[in-house]
């Protein structure tokens, strides 16, 4: 019970962290104010933020149970490729979407479609799909939450009061706090997780007799010995993977992000040391679910292995209700917890748990990204700011916060277990398909609003067919998958265990081949925006890089 | 584009393929440090090449235009933020 009493300490700190900025901000009447900070962050807490805003539940917890079950090939799928594409997004996309913030005082990035291609409604259509693809990414954080502290707790404290407590906290400082707030939050969250995370490494290391030790034990053992390669995983799923981290510069919280720096410079730091803070973060709690897989005195890591194992008999008498129990039985997204009580000392423990909840809590920005939207995409441009002036459009968005709270909490209640599933599934490949909506924004003169209009509508069939194909089509066991559409025996389609194949790939290749194909189509076929407008964006004389 | 631009481009496309490491693909050994799958250790070393390439492009190509075009404008520019229904002709 004391780690858990340490977590609960941890959440009064991060609360009042969060009141400390709405007082410092006085209220925060404005609106460019609660929701931007007044652009005006610093370098550090900048790069610390936009770093903390990224690790989430879905990394700490998610990539510890995903290299659990599957091995060493989580870091390359998902930390390696991040730290290559996320910061080059940034270079590329983040610097630019700053900078047309800063002249033309955008503060979303359906503000800056409309304005781009003149367009209302179907702006209104990017924010639809945005919101619905960020819904569940706030979902995984209160999941996180739940057991988080359900884990710490020993069980005491339930599940849905976990994910209750958590999403309470982070409504709150949001709803005091909104930007200035949520990234000072974010600052203290990252350093604290940075620090607590070698702790775990050492403890555990040393707990356990030494990693050699332990990997030499899982290459002894044929069960465990291909986790420490990616001989189960197939070079096309492993090559479509690598599109995943587009998504990050498209998910709404990142690009309104990118708005609240002081000054473009700013980016230099967080472009430079991003791939160096995924390192830092991403290797430890990977290579923690891995070796999760030698410790077998861990009896609830035990009982994971052996539902695993019996998954992986293929038994033919396991009813669906029966596989959906093991499987929910062999989840790893709280190994690394498991592996904290059992070899930590209790009040590092402790310490470690609130790293954790540190992680698990980053869903601060994407609620408040969502209230932004809401406010400014929604309310204001249908004449809510005009009619009831700026001081209510702050309350709105203030409102907006409690109500995705408790919608996000109403869901995960709901919600089976598998964060990284979920996650990856949904939110990311949704918002690399709509990529072609930046590129083309920021890139190319002749793309037009109805060409961004067939980008929103092939996303929202493409992510709606995939759900419905995984809703239809239950998971096959382990290392098996099962043909939805064969062509000249050629399988198009598969239902694989952890989603959906289209020839090998996953399906956001197909999706980002299609969205970018239909922005080029539509748009050479329909009219180009004014040329005033396109001269704006792409001014004749545009000067050319200077070194510096 | 210049010399350096072609060869920071030629840099970038050369990273993204270097992923796909199928050389290290079945393999566990060598344990880098006693403890390190190889392919494991290669995308940690992959991490750290990111950063030298993103250090390169801030250092040879960083794009200051962005930067002056946004401080030379004191106060938002006409057309933005976008104009709600109804108000679309006196915005443009």
């Amino acid at each position: 019970m004391i780690p858990a009493l340490v977590v609960f300490a941890y959440l009064g700190v991060v609360l009042y962290i969060g009141i400390f900025a709405f007082r410092r901000a006085g209220g925060g009447e404005h609106a460019e104010s609660y929701f931007l900070a007044n652009r005006s962050l610093g370098q550090y807490v900048f790069l610390l933020s936009l770093f903390g805003t990224n690790m989430t539940a879905f990394t700490i917890l998610g990539s510890a149970g995903h290299a659990f079950s599957n091995g060493i090939v989580t870091y390359g799928l998902m930390a390696s490729s991040s730290a290559f594409l996320i910061p080059l997004t940034l270079y590329l996309f983040g610097t630019r979407v700053w900078s047309l913030g800063k002249r033309f005082g955008f503060m979303t990035p359906v503000q800056m479609y409309r304005d781009r291609w003149e367009c209302g409604h179907i702006g209104t259509a990017i924010f639809a799909v945005q919101a619905t693809l960020l819904v569940p990414y706030i979902v995984i954080a209160v999941m996180g939450g739940g057991t988080t502290l359900s884990a710490v707790s020993g069980g005491v404290v339930p599940y849905w009061f976990g994910g209750l407590v958590v999403a309470a906290v982070v409504m709150s400082y949001v709803f005091f706090g909104g930007m200035r707030g949520t990234a000072w939050v974010n600052t203290f969250q990252t350093v604290l997780f940075l620090v607590f995370g070698a702790a775990a490494i050492l403890f555990i290391g040393v707990s356990i007799g030494g990693f050699p030790q332990a990997m030499e034990r899982l290459l002894a053992n044929p069960e465990t010995a291909p986790l420490l390669t990616r001989e189960r995983v197939p070079p096309a799923f492993f090559f479509s993977y690598m599109l995943i981290p587009l998504s990050t510069i498209m998910f709404p919280h990142i690009s309104i992000f990118c708005l609240t720096a002081r000054r473009m410079g700013q980016f230099k730091k967080t472009i430079i040391f991003y791939p160096l803070c995924i390192l830092a973060i991403w290797l430890p709690c990977t290579f923690l679910g891995l070796t999760a897989n030698a410790m077998t005195d861990v009896p609830a890591i035990e009982s994971k292995l052996e539902a695993r194992a019996e998954l992986a008999a293929g038994r033919e008498d396991l009813s669906p209700a029966e596989a959906a129990g093991l499987q929910r039985e062999a989840a790893g997204d709280d190994v690394i917890i498991l592996m904290l009580e059992h070899y930590a000392p209790l009040w590092l423990a402790g310490l470690l748990g609130a790293g954790i909840m540190a992680a698990v809590m980053a869903s601060d920005s994407q609620i408040l990204a969502l209230s932004t939207m809401f406010t400014e995409d929604v309310f204001a441009y249908y004449g809510g700011a005009q009619r009831f002036g700026p001081a209510v459009q702050v309350q709105t968005g203030r409102l907006f916060v409690v109500l995705i709270a408790l919608v996000a909490y109403a869901i995960a209640l709901q919600a089976p277990p598998g964060i990284f599933g979920i996650a990856v599934q949904y939110a990311f490949s949704g918002f690399t398909t709509l990529m072609p909506l930046l590129v083309a924004a920021l890139f190319w003169r002749r793309s037009t609003k109805w060409g961004a209009l067939a980008v929103v509508l092939w996303t929202a069939a493409t992510m709606t067919a995939v759900a419905v194909l995984q809703a239809v089509v239950p998971a096959p066991a382990p290392g098996t998958v099962v043909p939805v559409w064969t062509l000249a025996g050629l399988d198009i389609v598969t239902r694989t265990p952890g989603g959906t194949a289209v020839l090998g790939y996953m399906p956001v290749l197909p999706m980002l081949i299609g969205s970018s194909l239909l922005m080029v189509v539509v748009s050479l076929l329909t009219p180009p925006p004014a040329a005033a407008t396109v001269a704006r964006y792409f001014p004749p004389t545009h000067p050319r890089r200077i070194p510096g | 584009m210049t010399r350096t631009g072609w060869l920071l481009t030629a840099a970038v496309a050369a990273l993204y393929f270097l992923h796909q490491d199928i050389w290290f693909w079945d393999q566990a050994r060598p344990l880098v440090f006693g403890f390190l799958p190889i392919g494991f250790f290669y995308h940690a070393v992959y991490s750290l090449a990111a950063a030298a390439l993103m250090w390169a492009l801030i250092r040879l190509a960083w794009p200051a235009h962005l930067e002056a075009e946004a401080e030379t404008a004191s106060a938002p520019e006409p057309g933005g933020p976008p104009a709600a229904p109804g108000e679309s002709e006196e915005r443009r």
